[in-house]
């Protein structure tokens, strides 16, 4: 299934990636903490882990590791505006509950 | 479902406990609030997409407005609308209107000489009006970030004094936010331009704001900066620009010096208008009308402008004279020059100093907002999202450090220049017998003479145990932490009694030119002299005095002939006449002529005592 990036975040990536002035891509992941059980992780990737997979959408190379994948497989990443506040988004279809806040989640 | 920003790798939080922390540049014009948003630091805006707000505070019967909409007000209620209260921070009564004549305020002088403004028959104070920006531009970035922050890095210009310094970290906490450091306008701009991964070497920033100029001469090696130099004046900026203009209209319209409230604040705003669009056209039209209704129109050209500037534009370069000077650098040696401040988007303050270091200064990064961004890269590295947190910076002290001895002189304990956070400390002794207590007072300046410093603190070391004068050892630390905010204890050192003061708004003390005090140092350096000198030899004539009257006292009737007397009263009379003079070298030979008259009733004083020790006891017992 892989992973899909939405035109806006696509857009968004990039720019962060040139400002930076480094980095090969983007990494997806999750981390099991938080209220819920699991919590997205979103980073800037310098160097690939031997357990990495690497996707391209978009012109975006996105870096799972394998564990991650099981939990992220079929995602989407968004990025969207809400009043002042913007930021990327997970759309996960594994995830069946959140967190009030929505940082943590659980399949 | 929250909004997830990119980490740096390794980076990212756990949920809840994302570390937010935002640069803030608290200007005398305008401030503005920035963050570092998935590595990029960026600005924010409010619900009109407007960066920067204006700082001015209204205070009106529908509540409290900040910014814009204060600033629209301004004109039709001029006394219950405060700008530029960055001014007023750490200042006293006197001082703003000597300074400020035209402010359209009420001011009140409240107790210990700290300032107050009235407006809607309240009464408030410029650390409660500057929190009220602070608290807008905070409530901004929380909206913007979704979360709570956890702490702010405020920019403050690299002048301000300890009393300055202090009402801003005063105001910072009045409106909710976490200051994690202040930072020197200056240095934040340097990092906003990266220039701490750039070529090592010297860096020099001339920042020209709304209400201050900072020169900052920055030396880069290996990642760090130090600051080498700082200079400037901290009351010349566009607001200055403005009021020559105002005056200049006032002058074409034919007009009287004292004008309406209102007039007043409208001629400001069109001055500041017409000076925006010189940046750009060569000529601007002006149209106002008077207080007598009458309708005036002018034209302000871009040369009349320019000429009208021209003297503040000279005095911002010789404060950059003085300050390479000070860093010891020649222009030769300066790699990268910055500009910072909306003032420099006027096209001769840029060709002007650009001629002056020789060199074209950097202005690819707004002006306006290229401070904040430097604080907001700092706040990230301080709240901890940097993986490797490598970033140093110094600051150096732009005046001395000292406390008052005898005789009014000043004894500097941390000299200018001197990198921050810092501590050192000096023994003192008492002058007197039995002294119990001892008076310290801070003083901040390059001058020899207590009258000729700037007064920071008094405070009092008492439970001195009675000692023979110079017998008590009095230690007296003073620390500057990385705020630039002064700690001082003096403790004696046998009984262990301490006291301390932490550097506090010191509002009623009088305000002096730090550039002046510099100036004035230098011009006086042969003067500062001597009269320390002269202070050096009365004091100790002083103390020659005190011991001798106490010999005598006790044993002048007992070892001396009337004859002996009468001629050691005599060359003690002869001192104190001295001492009344301005010779310090007549002071210094007559001590020492005292010192031989005394030379034999010391040996008999010295006999007396031995004898006595010794009297009634036989060789083998000593």
């Amino acid at each position: 299934m892989g992973i899909k990036v939405s035109d806006a975040a696509a857009q968004r990536a990039q720019s962060f990636l040139v400002n930076r002035g480094k980095g090969i891509g983007l990494r997806l992941g999750v981390k099991t903490t938080g209220c819920s059980g699991l919590a997205y992780v979103l980073e800037f990737v310098d160097e690939l882990n031997p357990d990495d997979e690497v996707f391209e959408d978009n012109g975006v190379k996105i870096i799972i590791d394998g564990k991650s994948l099981v939990y992220l497989d079929g995602t989407q990443l968004d990025f969207t505006k809400e009043g002042l506040n913007e930021g990327f988004q997970f759309n996960n279809p594994n995830a069946n509950g959140e967190c009030g806040c929505g940082e943590s989640f659980n399949v | 479902m929250a909004l997830l920003q990119i980490a740096e790798p390794g980076q990212s939080a756990v949920p809840h406990q994302r570390k937010l922390a935002v640069g803030i540049d608290l200007g005398t014009t305008n401030s503005l609030v920035a963050s570092v948003v998935s590595g990029q630091a960026v600005t924010f805006a409010d619900e009109n997409n407007e960066h920067l707000l204006p700082s001015v505070v209204g205070y009106y019967s529908d509540g409290i407005q900040v910014g814009q909409k204060a600033k629209l007000a301004a004109s039709s209620d001029p006394s219950n609308t405060v700008m530029s209260v960055k001014r007023l921070l750490g200042r006293n009564l006197e001082d703003i209107r000597t300074r400020y004549p035209n402010l359209p305020y009420n001011f009140t002088d409240s107790q210990g000489g700290s300032l107050s403004l009235t407006v809607r028959d309240n009464l408030v104070n410029p650390v409660q009006v500057s929190a009220e920006i602070l608290k807008t531009l905070g409530q901004r970035a929380e909206k913007t970030l979704g979360d709570e922050l956890k702490g702010a890095v405020i920019t403050v210009p690299a002048y301000f004094d300890d009393a300055q310094r202090q009402g801003t970290k005063d105001a910072a906490q009045l409106a909710g936010l976490n200051v994690l450091r202040l930072l020197n306008e200056p240095t934040a701009a340097a990092i906003a331009y990266g220039l701490d991964s750039g070529q090592e070497g010297v860096i020099a920033i001339y920042d020209l704001g709304g209400g201050t100029f900072d020169i900052s001469i920055l030396r880069l090696s290996k990642g760090v900066f130090e600051v080498l130099a700082t200079g400037g004046n901290s009351s010349l900026g566009g607001d200055d620009f403005d009021d020559i203009l105002v005056d200049h209209i006032k002058q074409q319209a034919e007009l009287n010096e004292q004008v309406s409230n209102e007039l007043q604040r409208t001629l400001l705003d069109i001055a500041k208008d017409a000076k925006e669009r010189l940046s750009v056209d060569a000529a601007a039209d002006i149209q106002f009308t008077d207080d007598a209704g009458m309708q005036h129109q002018l034209t302000l050209s871009c040369i009349k402008f320019e000429k009208l500037i021209e003297p503040l534009i000279k005095e911002t370069l010789r404060s950059c004279r003085r300050a390479m000077k000070d860093a010891e650098v020649d222009n030769e040696d300066v790699l990268e020059v910055v500009m910072v401040g909306g003032s420099t988007r006027v096209p001769a303050v840029r060709d002007k100093v650009g001629d002056f270091f020789g060199k074209t200064p950097l202005t690819s990064i707004d002006p306006d907002k290229v401070v904040a961004v430097g604080a907001a890269i700092q706040a990230d590295i301080l709240v901890g999202n940097k993986p490797d947190n490598d970033m140093l910076l110094l600051d150096v002290l732009p005046l001395s450090l000292g406390i008052e001895t005898m005789g009014g002189l000043v004894e500097k304990i941390i000299h200018r220049n001197t990198t921050i956070p810092v501590a050192k400390a000096q023994e003192f002794t008492t002058f007197k017998d039995g002294q119990t207590a001892m008076k310290v007072h801070v003083l901040q300046g390059e001058r020899e003479l207590v009258e000729d410093c700037r007064s920071l603190a008094n405070f009092t070391l008492h439970g001195i145990p009675p000692m023979a004068a110079g017998a008590a050892h009095i230690r007296v630390t003073f620390q500057v932490d990385a705020d630039g905010l002064l700690h001082v204890t003096a403790m004696e050192k046998s009984s262990g009694v301490h006291a301390d003061i932490q550097v506090k708004p010191s509002y009623g003390l009088e305000e002096s030119e730090i550039t002046e005090m510099l100036m004035s140092s230098m011009q006086h350096a042969k003067d500062d002299m001597q009269a320390r000198m002269l202070k050096e030899q009365q004091v100790e004539s002083a103390r020659v005095e005190e011991a001798l009257r106490a010999a005598l006292a006790a044993d002048g009737e007992a070892l001396l002939s009337e004859q002996e007397r009468a001629e050691l009263e005599q060359a003690l009379q002869s001192m104190l006449d001295a001492a009344k003079g301005n010779d310090a070298e007549a002071i210094k030979s007559a001590i020492e002529q005292v010192d031989i008259a005394s030379q034999e009733f010391a040996n008999r004083r010295m006999d007396r005592s031995i004898n006595l020790a010794l009297s009634g006891q036989s060789v083998e017992q000593l």
